[in-house]
């Protein structure tokens, strides 16, 4: 059942230190603000999973809360190299980062599996790749039927789920729209879940029958944090901050800028700093 | 139009260009961000306008007004038919056998356009630790054939891959099939330099079609390995004056949104 919790109560109750976490978002609807929240409450030995680890995992990195991450593409993307995952995995800087590298279906079809409750995916992948020969957890099972070989990785179970969604009700139904991604079967696949939202609605309102819901049931934790997606985009709220993304690359190249960056914009603020932040950074407002 | 003997347009115009005629009005298309983006958004504005673009984030017959910045842009899914989850994406859409063309770009390249995107140097101890293969590594295999562009030079263009992010052809000649692969993999190589398509048999990557004003001896010089020619090469046509236009339109139209957003 739904709780409604401030941020801070969120996090602390949701993410814990150890979890394998993820923060998802398929570039629209990164849960940034929860992010922050995670790394002033200074959580530490986390595995992290993610598609698309950009700028949320390279700070949570870039801090050392993270021993692992588990991954398809990790870059800025638009820009270039996460600088400090580079520095972790490269120079083991603050500390030694581990990877579990996929593509992108192996990802995808391992967080359906475990949304569906089974033990791995199948899926036909990795042929001639050579992700196969440096993941140990890429394995293969033929087919009873046709005797196909097909590549299986394990299942994605997390302990901890955070997203970011356009709106909840007040029962803590939450509607995401747009570019999905795999964030309902992130939560699905969770024992525990934080939703961060824009709004908090009286009644979901006029949408599609299909529309993407996740069911208040099927929810820890929610937290009203409006422009909590800032700099990446919320459709139908405001528009990436590719300003923000672009200088990241300067930022993050530097131990020293990053240190005084998440110095300045994640330690001593609190979440209500937030939307505030994301206008004055000028996220464009939808017409 | 300029009346001086240098072309009027740029190396990376006309590779551009040349990867856009490429794509058939009836393609249904994976798109890779960058360099492949702008090409099939400019096949979809001038020769190609039915053609379907699919961008990896669950975007389905996307019309983008600008170039998006990355694969998940908000513009991809206000244009779109529809947007589906990701794992129907990868699951019905492109290993279901429904993309005729993937296209994609890369770091590193080999002569059997086998793909490398995922680290310089050894996979554990990297000199460069890139983002990765992402969809790649499917989308080599799952659709029907695929495009590659990527500018041409000795860096990228390489002897031997240092990590092999997602098949070409393998090792060459029937490589493909003897890993279950039943699909075209590589037909179309395009740089700023020239055309490359493999040869039927080794596989091989082989000159087709040089770009005006290229030589064989710059072909050569920005090639890693001892690149082959086609007994017959032909010459790439130069730019229309309505393809340039609509790419310099494009990119002008993108540049104004992203200023616009800062």
């Amino acid at each position: 059942m739904a709780q409604f919790l401030s941020l801070a109560e969120a996090v602390e109750d949701v993410v814990r230190d150890g979890d394998t976490a993820a923060f998802e978002g398929f570039t629209h609807l990164i849960p940034f603000a929860a992010g922050h929240e995670a790394i002033r409450q200074r959580r530490k030995n986390l595995t992290l999973v993610r598609m698309t680890p950009d700028l949320i995992y390279d700070q949570l990195i870039g801090v050392g809360a993270v021993n692992k991450m588990i991954f398809s593409w990790g870059g800025n993307p638009g820009v270039g190299s996460l600088h400090r995952f580079r520095d972790a995995y490269e120079q083991g800087w603050p500390r030694p980062l581990a990877i579990e590298e996929h593509s992108h279906a192996a990802m995808a079809n391992a967080y359906e599996a475990g949304a569906a409750g089974l033990p791995f995916a199948v899926f036909r992948g990795y042929r001639g790749a050579e992700l196969a020969r440096v993941n140990p957890n890429i394995k293969s099972v033929t087919c009873p039927y046709t005797a196909e070989v097909l590549a299986t990785v394990p299942a994605i179970k997390l302990d901890a789920a955070v997203i970011h969604a356009q709106k909840a009700d007040r029962a803590g139904n939450v509607m995401l729209e747009g570019i999905v991604g795999v964030q309902k079967e992130a939560v699905l696949t969770s024992k525990r879940s934080l939703v961060t939202v824009e709004e908090v609605v009286d009644d979901l309102g006029e949408r599609s029958f299909n529309a993407c819901i996740l069911p208040h049931w099927t929810i820890t934790a929610i937290a009203h944090v409006p422009g909590g997606a800032h700099p990446s985009y919320a459709q139908g709220h405001y528009k990436r901050d590719n300003a923000f993304y672009e200088a990241w690359d300067d930022i993050a190249r530097d131990r020293d800028s990053f240190k005084a960056w998440i110095g300045e914009h994640v330690m001593t603020r609190g979440p209500e700093a937030f939307a505030p932040y994301a206008r004055a950074a000028g996220a464009g407002r939808v017409a | 139009m300029s009346t001086s003997a240098k072309p009027a347009w740029t190396p990376t115009e006309m590779m551009t260009i040349v990867a856009a005629r490429a794509l058939r009005n009836d393609d249904v298309c994976f798109v890779g961000i960058g360099a492949p983006s702008a090409a099939c958004n400019l096949a979809r504005l001038t020769h190609a306008p039915g053609i379907t673009l699919i961008y990896e984030s669950g975007t389905i017959a996307t019309k983008p007004n600008v170039l998006p910045l990355s694969i998940g842009d908000g513009e991809l899914c206000e244009t779109a038919l529809t947007t589906v989850p990701v794992p129907e994406m990868f699951r019905y859409w492109l290993q279901g056998g429904r993309i005729s063309v993937g296209f994609l770009g890369g770091a590193q390249i080999d002569r059997f356009a086998n793909l490398n995107t995922t680290v310089i140097g050894p996979y554990d101890k990297p000199k460069v630790r890139l983002p990765g293969g992402g969809g790649a590594p499917e989308i080599a295999t799952s659709c029907r054939e695929v495009f590659i562009t990527m500018v041409q030079g000795k860096r990228s263009f390489v002897d031997k891959l240092d990590f092999i992010t997602s098949l070409g052809h393998g090792e060459g000649r029937d490589h493909r099939a003897r890993l279950g692969v039943t699909t075209k993999g590589p037909t179309r190589v395009i740089t700023d330099l020239c055309l490359m398509e493999p040869d039927p048999a080794s596989k091989e990557l082989t000159v087709a079609a040089m770009h005006p004003g290229v030589t064989r001896e710059q072909i050569a010089d920005s090639t890693g390995w001892r690149v082959k020619f086609s007994g017959q090469i032909a010459d790439t046509p130069p730019p229309t004056p309505e393809e340039l236009s609509v790419l310099r339109d494009l990119h002008a139209r993108t540049q104004a949104a992203n200023a616009a957003q800062r």
